[in-house]
């Protein structure tokens, strides 16, 4: 149906995934009242998700190709990552950020190709 | 997906102040416009989910993900940032033990949302507590919480809880179709530059968590870790720049209380 049929590597993955999802959202009400969070605990997981998020972008913009480091204003992924985060600053609307980084990352695309 | 704050503190009053009596079940009516009730509540945020889902589906045929297995992750994990954490891990030929451990780490703030409900879900029977425990997304925690939080005595506020889960749970496996299907009939879409939707994404939820000094200590420190790491094996590098990320983060946090209890 899409050129590629599930692999037995994904369904270990998909298994594996919803099991730790489901374990995270559920273990709490069986152990509830045994033990508590550290205050500490609490307040470093509110920075994972930013910081996760960081680390896969970071790299997935500044190392297009996946090994060299590409700092040149030539890059588009490094164009469109800054319009982004200029356009993420001043509207604070995320679908806007998505359209607009977008459309100026294949443009630069487009541009850097032609030469 | 993950932004929510807002409604978590949205104060609604319902000032319908009956007495309590908990421990009897609503009558039919009650429970299904209670269901409905979480339903519109919820309309919002599933506004919100929708170009996630779309693009999410989009992507997998560039990532590599099967439509089974894209398909899979919206029926069975459902969440959606974890989903996109893991597509763009399969895309870079990660193992998948590496990303299971992955998803840990991004769903790990669900347990405060669980810990959260467990006051509201104390009378629920085990697979009530199951049920609602799968649909303990960020949207539906925010919704479902301030609805507890209200201090009325309307009884079954989990049949709220529930209308808010199963619509965000079927918006989000529609969209996640409408997407894989739009991969397909446009097979070209993976040569427009896709690949960089993710990071756009990326880029616009974390913005709005940048409202602190430690939030940004942390946030640059994890982007400079990622590229000095980049070269670990199982993408090891990514573990490495979220801890040093969160440890940045809670040791300027420290430094900057400190500093403001001296002025």
């Amino acid at each position: 149906m899409f050129g590629t049929n599930i692999q037995s590597y994904e369904i270990y993955l998909v298994a594996g995934m919803a099991c730790v999802t489901f374990a995270i959202r559920y273990i709490m009400f069986p152990v509830s009242g045994r033990f508590q969070f550290s205050e500490m605990f609490e307040r470093g997981l509110r920075y994972v998700p930013p910081v996760v998020l960081a680390a896969i972008i970071v790299p997935s913009v500044l190392m297009p190709n996946g090994d060299i480091l590409n700092l040149k204003l030539s890059n588009p992924y490094l164009i469109g990552a800054l319009a982004a985060c200029a356009v993420g600053g001043i509207f604070k609307n995320l679908l806007l950020t998505i359209v607009m980084s977008m459309v100026i990352f294949l443009g630069a695309q487009w541009v850097f190709a032609m030469g | 997906m993950i932004l929510l704050g807002p409604f978590v503190f949205k104060i609604r009053r319902n000032l319908n102040l009956m007495r309590r009596t908990d421990r009897t079940p609503p009558e039919k009516g009650a429970s299904l416009s209670l269901f409905f009730e979480g339903v519109k509540d919820t309309f919002p945020l599933v506004v919100g989910a929708i170009p996630f889902g779309i693009i999410f589906g989009t992507l997998a045929d560039t990532a590599g993900l099967s439509f089974g297995a894209t398909m899979g992750m919206s029926m069975f994990v459902f969440a959606g940032a974890s989903q996109f954490v893991a597509m763009s891990l399969v895309a870079s030929g990660t193992a998948w033990p590496m990303i299971i451990l992955t998803t840990f780490v991004v769903n790990l703030r669900h347990m405060l949302y669980s810990a959260t409900m467990v006051p509201f879900y104390k009378k629920l029977n085990p697979v009530w507590k199951m049920v609602l425990a799968f649909g303990l997304t960020d949207e539906t925690f925010a919704v479902a919480v301030s609805r507890y939080n209200q201090k009325d005595s309307v009884r079954g506020k989990h049949y709220y809880n529930l209308g808010s889960m199963v619509f965000m749970y079927l918006n989000w496996n529609l969209c996640t179709f409408i997407g894989l299907t739009a991969g397909k009939a446009f097979p070209e879409i993976s040569r427009w530059g896709l690949d960089f939707a993710m990071p756009a994404t990326f880029i616009g939820i974390v913005i709005p968590y940048l409202i602190s000094k430690p939030m940004w200590a942390s946030v640059i420190t994890a982007g400079i870790v990622s590229i000095l790491a980049a070269g670990l094996p199982h993408k090891l590098g990514l573990m490495l720049a979220a801890i040093a990320g969160v440890m940045v983060g809670m040791v300027c946090e420290k430094i900057f209380s400190i500093k403001k209890e001296d002025v």
